[in-house]
């Protein structure tokens, strides 16, 4: 028989890589071999699972047995028990967080079973090396029906009709982007792919890169044919080795298959991306940002209009979409836009890719159809909180995305309801927290990054975010007043009302959102000078509780600083202006003696 | 040889070439939804043959057009009957046959798979499989 | 045209399709106020990054508020620049730009001509809001200008002249976020970066960021010594523009106004480097002639065309950009220096001083003046041939500093024999001026005919490149102009790329010519200001009784009694120079 009975997929994204998912494959293969079972299994290597947390994840096929964090080690049993003997190697399956239940199969995962995956389809599934498989996942029979059977504008309609809009945050309507860029007269267009994905904490534009690079580059033709451009440019940054090299691959590949070039399927349109590397800095995810750093300029944004639809790369028109855009767009023509926009709400079509984490149980990359509440992803695909704690907040849409409480866990997700709930839906960052966390010191977390990511050029992102920070700084340290909260307000609202792009336009949505969620907890910072959560440590003071404290000594033994000070076996006490508060005492007491005041 | 790919319909038929290849993926993504087949295969199935009928099941399978998924499965606990099956009728409560044999093969695909009727040589289930512990 | 209306204000207005509100604000006569916008109108000069963020205004209907400097106005649009929502904005913005300012306007150079100054002024600032952190930069110290970056609000108008006016590219925005700033590549110092010292990023800073060194004190204790004799001249632009520091319009002449005022700080000869640009045109003039004929009589080894060699950015601009072309320009100094070298040899010799008891302090509407005269080889067993130049600004400090009011001051003369000069050598002072003065003097020895007319308006105006044919008896002489390094950069890379067909070119550095150099008041970004002196200029040569530099009888006698002729040894070794190779050596660090 020609045909293998049995393949295993090896997640070779980034994260399960540096967990040795390499050296996984490298000795499946070797064990295979050695029991002459090469021919009948094959070890395959593919892009994300979007279960990273669990990572290495091992999948086997046609049983759809799905094993955690795999060792290099366990691969003796794998092949001994599962590929000789068909039985499921117990300790790798994972274990339902709520009853600590083995899973066997990845349709009975809490994590996925209310994903639907359209942009991260091909990811876990195919070998992102081999255009084939891609291929036989309808690959580049979008690309090949609508440059040899529709129009451009057909295929445009097509694009609006489904209700895509822009993944990378702003939410613009994608086919209408299109059309615009379609109407603008120029001989030299270009299709540019956002890349640089710099929200902290999300990597769904990596995965699918990493995972299914020829769906990009499929895409990109697509806009290309639709817009009147002969030439793409995908702007990644270099911290991403792994999605450049599968891009490279995958780019090789597809001009050996003449599905890039001169010519394509002998329609008569040509079309070639070219790779452009950023360094990493976030505000050139910003298109007029992006651009200019393309270009050879410094990374900084420029007033629109003109926008880059008219104006852009080079001064010609430029069409920019985000990975995960693009992700969407050979689906959408293979299945049609009545499909499409069946799934998500009235003004939100389709899915979201969210990288979930933060304190909840599942961390991971997931997909959802819109519309999906905070309340499914949080407690039904993320598991609930960790350690049994309480939700505190939710906050979606990035570094400058807003902080949602209970009351939003309800609410649909989708753009226009995130953003009237005081949040956004950014690039799809989504961090939970629980009662343990600070919302000043979150905000003050959140700002120090806006911070950092301003290209300093307009005043209230470079000095008025400083100063948030500043007075954010003073309130954590319990030096804040109230009108310092009032100035919070007036700052935050002027910032957002004059800074120059999206980064300074949203920058001050933590603390937004947080003072108008959490006015208590910030009022305690003030005027009582308390932190409730326990997080600012200039407003902790450990105390011993002399009646439960034995004198064993060893809070005096651990403390760093020599606060301690006591007699053995009588109460101890901690000197308040020695005291750092690194918690190390109130850690070690197995008396339950210190409290935290 | 140069690979381009010439026109859509070019393209279609590397599409059928690979899907083959990829079958089993495709089948192990929805796997609730076709019949599933499980070959219990642990030393005592194997020493009924149970290997060869499991590779028989695979090609009477293919030669009728079934879409299914085979895989092998440890022992069942029914030693005295190997080779021993599961199959698992989308909809349907899984059923265990004992003593299969290629014609015993054959006939289950035939009459239970295809046409829906069980036949004999079915085995009570007594025993639940990790997935069940779960619900 | 096409036309739109909207309402400002609750004024209704129609204008022209494509203005910003800003502009569309000025018809109607709202001022909206700037910070770092400029534009310098009819010069092809804008900078308009909306970075500030001081002139937004509230746009019916628009989520945030609109940047007034880059927002078009469009049809239909309602907006207030006045409301409470765009006066919190503004004034916060404003107080955010402050708070990160070192509270130093008593102290600072730039006092009552600072524009963010102007600005808390008028938005009726008392208190700062917001404190915090503020950033510290090291000063940058360099022969020209200093850096005092604390004071950068990151309008980015040195940047833009730097690199889209001048193409110089030193002066870029390095660091993020608080962090930004604008420096040199590395935040290197001036003085290791390819600058021009064109001080163009110091005519448009708003505020005390950028300024010139300031030599008054060196002048004021030459002056107070009495071992020394000081002789001071003046460059032609600095009489169209000295007037505006003391309240006159711009375009007033003050001429003689400002020769009484140097006598009455106490230099002991009051000179002009009019003349020593009379002697530049004999001496370049005659190079021209000189290529010009072997040209013509079919020398391969001439370089044509020949380029003018008087603006001290220029001259380091192609010394640093254009090394391999540079025995392309004229030998000849530029008239600040061939003033110095003759009064330290034939003035000093006259006046039986010795060199090193004669101070040469130069008048200038430039900044790169400073560095030129700091050239160590325009000096002579290392004292200079200029001891210090100092520019129209120090000027009038120095004269508000010595109680003198100008207003009331007599006009008197220049001191003979270095004081004398012909219309031609005022012209220098503007775009155009120099070659004009060459034509005026080379058409007249090379024809050996008298000039039917002597105004060339062919070569005059603000277009950044222009060119002109002037026919020599005959013979026509093609003539390319270029003010702005951008716009010299253009004529340069034709040159090198062999598509150059012009005889002879002139350059200069700053947009205007000297009239708007680096070193003259403040213009704020008002090009009418620029017109209005080079007007003046014109019209002091127009009132010239001799206008073509042969004819000045002082610059005849110095021939006759010290240099013999034009390009002879003696003028050669003390009117001529060379220049180096900068494409990579940097000045040593001290």
């Amino acid at each position: 028989m020609a045909d293998s009975k049995m393949h295993i997929l090896v997640c070779g994204g980034t994260g399960c890589r540096a967990s040795q998912s390499e050296q996984i494959v490298g000795d499946l293969k070797a064990e295979l071999e050695n029991r002459n079972l090469e021919n009948d299994v094959r070890v395959i290597t593919t892009g994300c699972f979007g279960f990273c947390e669990k990572g290495p994840v091992v999948k086997v096929v046609p049983d759809n047995t799905f094993y955690t964090e795999v060792r290099p080690s366990d691969v003796v049993d794998i092949v001994n028990e599962h590929v000789v003997k068909g039985r499921p190697v117990k300790r790798l399956l994972y274990k339902n967080p709520k009853n600590d239940y083995s899973v066997t199969t990845t349709s009975n995962i809490d994590f996925y079973k209310k994903q639907i995956r359209i942009a991260l389809r091909n990811c876990g599934f195919v070998d992102p090396e081999n255009i084939d498989e891609y291929i036989a996942r309808d690959g580049y029979e979008a690309l090949g029906k609508c440059i040899s059977e529709f129009s451009p504008e057909e295929v445009i309609a097509t694009v609006k009709d489904s209700g895509l809009r822009g993944r990378g945050g702003g939410g613009f309507p994608t086919g209408l982007k299109w059309e615009i860029t379609r109407n603008v007269e120029n001989e030299q267009k270009y299709v540019v792919c956002n890349a640089d994905e710099g929200d902290p904490g999300a990597f769904m534009d990596r995965s699918i890169l990493e995972g299914d690079p020829h769906s990009v580059i499929e895409a990109m033709a697509i806009c290309g044919y639709c817009i009147g451009a002969d030439t793409g440019l995908v702007y990644i940054r270099a911290e991403y080795p792994l999605a450049i090299n599968r891009l490279k691959t995958a780019l090789a590949q597809s001009r050996e298959y003449g599905l890039l070039g001169d010519d394509i399927l002998g329609s008569g349109f040509n079309f070639d991306i070219e790779i452009r590397y950023g360094a990493g800095a976030f505000v050139c995810g910003e298109e007029t940002a992006l651009i200019h750093s393309m270009e050879g300029h410094r990374g900084e944004p420029t007033f629109k209009p003109p926008f880059p639809s008219v104006s852009g790369y080079m001064g010609k028109p430029t069409n920019v979409n985000n990975v995960e855009t693009f992700a969407n767009i050979p689906v959408i023509i293979n299945k049609g836009a009545k499909w499409f926009s069946k799934i998500g709400t009235e003004k939100s079509k389709g899915t979201k890719v969210f990288a979930l984490a933060g304190k909840v149980n599942n961390v991971g990359l997931i997909e959802v159809p819109m519309g999906i509440t905070l309340r499914e992803v949080i407690f039904d695909i993320g598991g609930g909180i960790r350690n049994g704690r309480k939700f505190k907040s939710v906050q979606t849409g990035g570094p400058s995305g807003g902080c949602l409480t209970d009351k939003d866990l309800d609410t649909p997700i989708d753009y226009d309801n995130l953003i009237a709930a005081g949040s956004m839906m950014g690039s799809g960052g989504m961090i939970v927290m629980d009662e343990d966390d600070c919302m000043v010191s979150i905000s003050k977390f959140y700002l120090e990054f806006t911070l950092e990511e301003s290209c300093g050029k307009c005043t209230p992102c470079r000095i008025g975010n400083k100063r948030l920070h500043e007075i954010l700084n003073k309130i954590t340290k319990g030096e804040g007043t109230e009108e310092d909260l009032e100035r919070l307000n007036v700052l935050s609202n002027v910032i957002k009302d004059t800074s120059l792009c999206g980064l300074g336009q949203t920058s001050p949505n933590p603390v937004l959102s947080t003072i108008k969620n959490f006015y208590d907890e910030y009022k305690a910072h003030v005027t009582e000078g308390t932190c409730p959560a326990g997080q600012c440590k200039d407003l902790l003071k450990y105390e011993i509780i002399p009646d439960l404290c034995t004198g064993c000594t060893v809070c005096f033994r651990n403390c760093p600083v020599s606060a301690i000070s006591g007699e053995r076996k009588s109460p101890h006490y901690i000197d308040q202006s020695l005291c750092i508060k690194c918690g190390v005492c109130y850690d070690k007491c197995k008396f339950k003696a210190i409290r935290i005041a | 040889m140069s690979k381009k790919v010439k026109s859509l319909a070019d393209l279609k038929k590397i599409k059928s070439d690979v899907q083959q290849k990829m079958k089993l993926r495709e089948q192990g993504d929805h796997a609730e939804q076709i019949v599933q087949i499980k070959v219990a295969m642990a030393t005592c199935g194997i020493a009924s043959g149970a290997k060869e009928v499991m590779e028989f099941i695979i090609e009477e399978l293919d030669f009728k057009g079934v879409d299914a998924v085979v895989t092998q499965t440890g022992c069942m606990g029914y030693c005295y009957a190997e080779p021993t099956i599961e199959v698992i009728v989308p909809g349907q409560d899984p059923v265990i046959y004992g003593f299969v044999s290629r014609d015993k093969a054959r006939e289950i695909i035939e009459k239970h798979v295809i046409q829906g009727e069980m036949i004999d040589g079915i085995i009570p289930v007594t025993h639940k499989t990790i997935d069940d512990e779960e619900n | 045209m096409d036309t739109i209306k909207l309402t400002i204000d609750n004024k209704e207005i129609e204008v022209e399709k494509g203005i910003t509100i800003l502009e569309a604000a000025q018809k109607v006569g709202v001022h909206i106020p700037t910070l770092c916008h400029m534009k310098l109108h009819d010069m092809g000069i804008e900078n308009k990054p909306g970075g500030c963020r001081v002139c937004v205004v509230e746009v019916e209907g628009r989520r945030n508020l609109a940047p007034s400097c880059v927002t078009e106005a469009s049809d239909g649009m309602t907006i207030n620049t006045h409301s409470m929502r765009v006066i919190n904005a503004r004034r916060t913005v404003t107080e955010l730009i402050i708070s990160d300012h070192p509270f130093e306007c008593l102290t600072c150079a730039k006092s009552g001509e600072c524009e963010l100054q102007d600005l808390a002024h008028d938005m009726g600032i008392r208190e700062i809001h917001y404190e915090g952190e503020k950033s510290t930069y090291r000063e940058d110290t360099s022969p020209a200008i200093i850096r005092d970056m604390d004071k950068c609000i990151m309008c980015r108008r040195c940047e833009m002249m730097c690199n889209e006016v001048q193409t110089v590219g030193v002066l870029s925005a390095i660091n993020r976020g608080f962090n930004a700033v604008v420096a040199p590549a590395f935040e290197e110092n001036l003085d290791h970066s390819v600058c021009t010292y064109c001080g163009q990023c110091v005519a448009v800073c708003p505020t005390g960021a950028l300024t010139e060194v300031d030599h008054t004190p060196a002048v004021i204790r030459a002056l107070s010594d009495p071992s020394k004799t000081v002789v001071v001249q003046t460059a032609p632009a600095v009489r169209a523009a000295l007037g505006e520091e003391f309240g006159y319009e711009p375009g007033t002449l003050v001429t003689g106004k400002m020769a009484a005022a140097l006598r009455r700080l106490g230099f002991d000869f009051i000179f002009d480097t009019d003349f020593a640009a009379d002697l530049t045109i004999m001496e370049e003039g005659t190079e021209l002639l000189d290529r010009l004929t072997r040209h013509l009589n079919g020398d391969k080894d001439v370089k044509l065309p020949i380029l003018t060699s008087c603006c001290p950015a220029w001259v380091k601009f192609f010394e640093h950009q254009f090394p391999g072309m540079k025995d392309i320009p004229s030998s000849a100094k530029s008239p600040q220096q061939m003033f110095g070298s003759i009064a330290k040899s034939y003035f000093a010799e006259k006046q039986k001083v010795d060199r090193k008891d004669l101070v040469v302090v130069s008048i200038m509407p430039c900044v790169a003046k400073k560095y030129e005269c700091s050239r160590d080889e325009f000096s002579v067993d290392g004292n200079p041939d200029v001891d210090y130049a100092i520019t129209t600004r120090e000027l009038a400090a120095l004269i508000k500093l010595s109680n003198i009011e100008f207003k009331s001051l007599p006009e008197e003369d220049f001191d003979h024999p270095l004081g004398e000069s012909t219309g031609a050598a005022v012209i220098f002072g503007t775009t155009g001026g120099v070659i004009e003065a060459a034509v005026r003097t080379a058409y007249e020895l090379q024809t050996k005919k008298p000039l039917p007319k002597l105004d060339f308006d062919e070569l005059r105006g603000m277009e950044g490149v222009r060119e002109a044919t002037i026919d020599f008896d005959g013979l026509p002489i093609r003539i390319g102009i270029a003010h702005g390094l951008g716009n010299a950069r253009k004529l340069l890379e034709d040159i090198r790329d062999g598509k150059s067909h012009f005889h002879a070119i002139e350059i200069m550095s700053c947009p205007g010519g000297c009239i708007g150099g680096g070193g003259q008041p403040y213009h704020h970004s008002d090009s009418s200001v620029l017109k209005k002196r080079q007007m003046a200029i014109y019209k002091e040569d127009g009132a010239k009784k001799i206008r073509k530099s042969h004819e000045n009888p002082y610059i005849a006698k110095l021939y006759e009694e010290f240099l013999g002729e034009p390009m002879s040894e003696k003028a050669h070794h003390l009117l001529h120079t060379s220049y180096f190779d900068r494409s990579t050596v940097f000045e040593q660090e001290d």
